[in-house]
């Protein structure tokens, strides 16, 4: 699929980055693209480096070297300005909604439209109250975010964040810690939303069937690296280790059960043992 | 050993620079990024209201307490001289050269600006500054200079309010309870107290300490790490720092306006 440089919306190439200059290294060599109007998800374990993904995306970090390229622009050279022209294409759900928590569910859906258009109240709210609807929390709009669910709370974050109908939407851990209904529905709400905002989605998770569901690209990273990639059908089929043992649910394999460090032998002095 | 400790000095002093540094440009770009709130006065209105309703009562009623004990300890060295008379004018210049910005400073640090530090980091701990900038919002622009300027607006406010409810504890303490002659302590008031050059000094001061404490908090709270312990650990530094700052600023502003 994503072989067509004129339909890829971003990408990152040869990426390597670490949160400081002692810190453990994240990513490392990292390729990876997006294609306009596709639901691409990066699949991987716990710290395997997903969310920095979508952070080197939105300019949140520069990458210690490779490029992260934005609609033809390298997000590492923009300057102030540049990044916020940048992130106003760009949507993101956070794990946890990130929600403002001294405004109300309205204001929280309204706040990018106030800070970025000139529209009048009214327009506003009308505006606000489609994209409410959409998810089907309009009679919640007058409800603060410490008196709605969590789920509840990840759907007002993505009224939020398509507000302005960003031509990228990015998607930090979506079903993270959610019952299995408010997962369906969020499942459901990405892939509609994709499609009839014609968005280009990210999606950042390690929940394998609903990601395969709705997906239509998956990218699997481990140690700051693409380990496989294809559409889930192929995915599914396919025999690499890795991708098994993650489809699988397996406790050891290509990622190691133990924390690595020195072996059962060594801390139980088991060698010295007659 | 002994390179070792030079090592560590070396260390110190290098983070330490390195902070000053980073607090400069950060208080550059709060003043920079703030021509937006000229069209939203609103913002800084808001945060008026938030800043002052935090503060009132404490600062009233500690301006209350305080104007008491200035009029007792007042008239306690003024008898000696046979000059209780003055005991007006005394309560009122303590108060707007030096206890009202002082105290008032004191006061809101701990009040104010703790919970602008502590909203800050809870802000930052619960991915909503990110959130705001991924919107293309920018926080400095939208969450601290409004607060920043707010804080410089209130805290003259209430050093005035302070200032105020203390004359009033000592008129309280001296004229009613004490029995010093009303109409002295008042007119000995009118006509010691400078506007300009006690009660201006006064109003710089406070507009001074207004800059640092909320400076302070602010800093401290957007640069705290994003955990429990960061946001109470900025917390507790917000005090700490903006308490011996507003003092050794309030040495520093009295020496010059002493000397002219």
């Amino acid at each position: 699929m994503q072989s067509n440089p004129s339909t890829v919306i971003a990408h990152l190439d040869n990426v390597t980055f670490s949160y400081g200059s002692n810190e453990r290294t994240i990513l490392s060599g990292l390729h990876i693209s997006f294609e306009k109007g596709k639901l691409t998800a990066v699949m991987g374990g716990s710290g395997s480096g997903k969310t920095t993904v979508l952070r080197l995306l939105g300019g949140l970090y520069p990458a210690n070297s490779g490029t992260v390229i934005f609609e033809g622009q390298d997000m590492g050279q923009l300057d102030h300005q540049g990044l916020i022209e940048a992130r106003k294409k760009m949507g993101m759900l956070f794990q946890f909604g990130a929600l403002f928590t001294d405004m109300s569910v309205f204001d929280n859906v309204a706040f990018p439209l106030r800070e970025h258009t000139q529209l009048d109240e009214a327009m506003i709210a009308d505006l606000v109250m489609l994209k409410l609807n959409a998810v089907g929390l309009r009679n919640a709009r007058d409800l603060m975010p410490s008196q709605i669910s969590g789920g509840m709370a990840r759907r007002v974050a993505f009224a939020r964040a398509v507000a302005l109908d960003p031509p990228l939407m990015m998607y930090d851990e979506p079903f993270a810690g959610l019952d299995p209904i408010s997962l369906g529905v969020t499942a459901r709400l990405i892939r509609e939303m994709t499609d009839a905002l014609g968005m280009t989605g990210v999606l950042v998770t390690h929940d394998v069937p609903e990601t395969f569901a709705i997906a239509d690209y998956v990218y699997f990273i481990a140690n700051g690296a693409v380990v496989a990639k294809g559409t889930p059908e192929s995915l599914k089929a396919s025999t690499d280790p890795f991708v098994r043992q993650f489809m699988d649910a397996a406790p050891d394999g290509p990622v190691p059960f133990h924390y690595p460090g020195a072996s059962l032998k060594d801390d139980f002095g088991l060698g010295r043992m007659v | 050993m002994f390179t070792h400790s030079v090592a560590r000095l070396g260390a110190f002093i290098r983070i330490n620079i390195t902070g000053v540094g980073h607090a400069s440009r950060m208080f550059v770009a709060i003043v920079q990024r703030s021509g937006g709130l000229l069209k939203r006065p609103r913002l800084i209105s808001d945060q008026i209201f938030f800043l002052g309703n935090y503060s009132f009562v404490i600062i009233a009623v500690s301006g209350l307490f305080v104007g008491f004990v200035l009029g007792l300890q007042g008239y306690y060295t003024l008898n000696r001289y046979g000059s209780e008379q003055a005991l007006g004018l005394l309560v009122a210049l303590s108060l707007t050269r030096e206890l009202g910005p002082v105290v008032t400073a004191l006061l809101f640090a701990g009040r104010a600006g703790t919970s602008l530090t502590a909203e800050i980091g809870l802000m930052k701990a619960g991915e909503q500054l990110t959130a705001m900038e991924m919107m293309a919002v920018d926080p400095i622009a939208r969450v601290l200079a409004p607060r920043f300027w707010a804080g410089i607006i209130t805290m003259p406010m209430l050093a005035a309010i302070f200032s105020a409810v203390g004359v009033i504890g000592g008129y309280l303490v001296g004229v009613p309870l004490i029995g010093v002659d009303s109409g002295a302590f008042w007119s000995q008031m009118q006509g010691g107290v400078d506007v300009l050059q006690d009660v201006g000094n006064g109003v710089i001061k406070s507009i001074v300490f207004g800059i640092a404490v909320t400076f302070i908090a602010l800093y401290q709270g957007f640069e705290s790490k994003a955990t429990p312990e960061g946001v109470s650990l900025a917390t507790t530094r917000t005090v700490v720092v903006s308490s011996l700052t507003v003092l050794a600023l309030d040495f520093l502003l009295t020496a010059v306006m002493f000397s002219t």
